[in-house]
């Protein structure tokens, strides 16, 4: 059992945090839930592509780098550490492409990561329907055969990026006799397509983060269907235990916030405030666990060993952990502590206001943490399924 | 890197596990409890049979270690099992000791080496005949752990060492088998800044092994209450169906899964002889806290039956409370963490 790097792993991270040192901005970009933000951080994807920095863990032929799943946390804690921009890029590089390098063909791999890693597609997701939240497997919108593909209708709401986004991928009812995890077809559609419309929709602080979609007729060719027509549940979880899921949530941003709470409390902090003291240290103690569990998961993984419901305790306590570095942080900085992130006088350039309301959402998205406790309980645990 | 124990370490582990499992431990902790140390001691020999204790004294002694990461393994184990005694005291006295008689040289050592029988008891200890209890005296900390039934009782206070050859009248603690008593006065054995320092390292290893007891005193306490609610039928339906109960099990298991890489890596930067090292508070503040919520689910989804003394799930939810305040509290603890 050890915690060391390789020298190969060393040089990695160095050359890592040298290119990162030389371009990172040195002011934050505006929030990339608004117009100017989001072009902000596509100009900021462009620069990361061209060094080869967006997707490290890919292939090279793709335009990653191919490194192993320790570097790819080492270049995630250099990444935050630095301070450098959210990705807007995130859904496609971290839930599209994990589907196509394991599902895809390699025809659709050669024409959609090349272009996703240079920054050049910017994808959103589309899971979520008016009537299927956490119960996914309620969704209603179709998609009917045609001559050489598909034809989508329906609705699509709280769909993260797509307000701004170029593509989007999600799944559709392609068969309305099969029983509901079946008969699901996993798709994928640009958001200017005829028969697209893109409503946005204002989150908790009225930044447009996600979109209502409308789908009336809209063609997707074949070549733009992954996996088999009907298969679509089970090529949309394949990735749920795969080492460059969301199972692995990078802890970089866990540990540079951390850092940066710690720093904040020996700024502004004062010792008899012993209350608040206690929450900034179970926030620092908390990274340092979820970073080493990732490298326990990350070890694991390298032994062979499947990852599946575990990654429910990561879902929980990452974004249980991330709002609350985050209150503790508004907390300690008082009156300021009010401020909108885009206001004059906010401290860090508006950094904590923005990640709190970034935290809010955590617990909420991707199998709300009431749904990951079930799992945790029920896949875990061995508790009978029952009441929900 | 491979944070991850290897296969010669968990099998180590789960034969300790195994043999705990059938040597009756809750009768030894009520015979602990009451005074009667026998079974307690026959256990501890069956563990340093098992090289548990060598693993704290170094080959030069007659040990096998340090090995700080063996050690947590093992007292995972020990927690799991609720072996009662000073088990903690036993191994960080040996880290006391052997960091005083290390051959280091330099200036203060013939003045801070202990001598006499305390540099005797290092063998002793690997070879379980010594059970030591370990006091670091301070206002906040007055009392040995089992030191009536110790063969050993070593004080530090400012920097001298003492052997205590007395002790107060054993206090009834709310767990009745970790026994409290203030040590009396004895004859100093060390003095000097190597003492301070060997104090702080012993404190260190102390709170790694106390973190990693919690850490298994909670998984036995976790395991015994999903088997139960598995079992209890209320409503027509197991208990364990209630989303409510279901929820508490997940959180407790999550406080303990998040503690557990915290305490591993708290033994690496031991074995690294870091020092100032964060790593070991943290370790105890998460396995603490994550093992004393896993009592109070425990009691809570047991129901009356938790709150009742003559099950032996009592055995384990009274530790808990004491393992999270033992060797430094989650406050003191939380307050080095943030030590810039």
């Amino acid at each position: 059992m050890d915690l060391d790097l390789t020298a190969a792993q060393c040089a990695f991270r160095d050359e890592a945090r040298a290119w990162l040192g030389r371009h990172v901005p040195t002011t934050p970009l505006p929030s990339l839930e608004t117009a100017g933000g989001f072009a902000a951080h596509r100009a900021w994807e462009r620069t990361l592509g061209a060094g080869r920095w967006s997707a490290v863990s890919w292939p090279e032929r793709y335009g990653g780098r191919g490194v192993g799943i320790v570097a790819w946390l080492l270049f995630e804690e250099e990444y935050h550490a630095a301070g450098a921009p959210g990705r807007v890029a995130q859904n496609g590089v971290n839930l599209l492409a994990p589907t196509l390098l394991e599902r895809g063909t390699d025809a659709q791999r050669a024409r959609i990561l090349p272009p996703m890693a240079r920054g050049e597609v910017i994808w959103a997701q589309a899971w979520s329907e008016p009537e299927a939240g956490s119960d996914l497997a309620a969704l209603r919108s179709t998609a009917t055969r045609t001559d050489g593909g598909w034809l989508l209708d329906g609705q699509k709401t709280w769909s993260s990026r797509a307000a701004f986004a170029d593509r989007a991928f999600g799944l559709f009812r392609s068969d309305r006799g099969a029983r509901p995890h079946h008969g699901l077809t996993y798709l994928m559609f640009p958001l200017d397509a005829p028969g697209v419309t893109v409503r946005p929709i204002g989150r908790l602080d009225g930044k447009p983060a996600f979109a209502e979609l409308f789908l009336d007729g809209v063609f997707v060719p074949d070549e733009d269907v992954i996996g088999a027509p009907g298969d679509g549940w089970r090529v949309a979880m394949s990735t749920a235990g795969n080492e460059r899921g969301l199972t692995l949530r990078s802890p970089g941003r866990f540990t540079a916030a951390a850092h940066r709470l710690a720093a904040l409390w020996r700024e502004r902090g004062t010792p008899e405030d012993t209350a608040l003291r206690d929450r900034v240290a179970d926030a620092v103690i908390g990274a340092e666990a979820y970073r080493l569990f990732t490298h326990a998961a990350a070890a694991r993984l390298a032994a062979g060993e499947p990852i599946g419901a575990e990654s429910s305790l990561n879902k929980v306590f990452w974004s249980e952990l991330d709002l609350a570095l985050h209150e503790t942080a508004l907390d300690l900085l008082g009156p300021y502590g009010a401020l909108a992130d885009d206001a004059d006088e906010a401290p860090a350039h508006g950094r904590w206001a923005e990640g709190y309301v970034f935290a809010l959402a955590g617990p909420l998205y991707a199998g709300t943490n009431e749904i990951q406790r079930d799992i945790i309980a029920e896949r875990l645990l061995g508790l009978p399924k029952g009441r929900r | 890197m491979r944070f991850l124990l290897d296969r010669e370490q968990r099998e180590f582990a789960r034969t300790l596990d195994t043999m705990l499992g059938a040597a009756d431990t809750p009768a030894a902790v009520r015979a602990w409890a009451a005074g009667d140390p026998g079974p307690g001691r026959a256990l501890w020999g069956k563990l340093a049979a098992a090289g548990v204790f060598a693993l704290a004294v170094p080959e030069r002694d007659g040990g096998l270690g340090p090995h700080p990461v063996e050690l947590a393994a093992v007292f995972v184990e020990l927690g799991r099992h609720a072996v009662p005694g000073p088990l903690v005291e036993t191994v960080a006295a040996a880290t006391l000791l052997a960091a005083l008689d290390a051959p280091a040289g330099g200036p203060g050592r013939a003045v801070s080496r202990p001598g006499g029988d305390a540099a005797g008891l290092l063998p002793r200890i690997a070879a379980g005949h010594s059970l030591v209890s370990l006091c670091l005296l301070t206002p906040a900390q007055p009392y040995a752990l089992d030191a009536d039934a110790a063969d050993a009782v070593l004080v530090v206070e400012g920097d001298a060492l003492r052997r205590a050859e007395s002790a107060g009248p054993v206090q009834r603690s709310a767990d009745p088998a970790r026994r409290l008593a203030r040590p009396g006065p004895g004859p100093v054995l060390a003095r000097g800044p190597r003492v301070r320092a060997a104090a702080d390292r012993a404190a260190d290893v102390a709170a790694l092994a106390t973190a990693a007891q919690a850490l298994g005193l909670g998984r036995a306490l976790l395991d015994a209450t999903v088997g139960y609610v598995r079992d209890r039928r209320q409503f027509g339906v197991p208990v364990g169906s209630f989303q409510a109960v279901k929820h508490r099990l997940a959180d407790t298991l999550l406080g303990l899964e998040f503690a557990e890489p915290l305490v591993y890596a708290a033994a690496l930067a031991l074995a690294r002889g870091a020092a100032d090292d964060r790593s070991v508070p943290a370790a105890k503040v998460a396995a603490g806290e994550a093992a004393y919520a896993a009592a109070r689910t425990a009691l809570q989804l047991h129901g009356a039956l938790g709150y009742t003394e003559e099950p032996d799930l009592s055995l384990w939810i009274r530790k808990a409370r004491a393992l999270r305040d033992a060797w430094g509290t989650p406050a003191a603890h939380r307050a080095r963490v943030l030590t810039p």
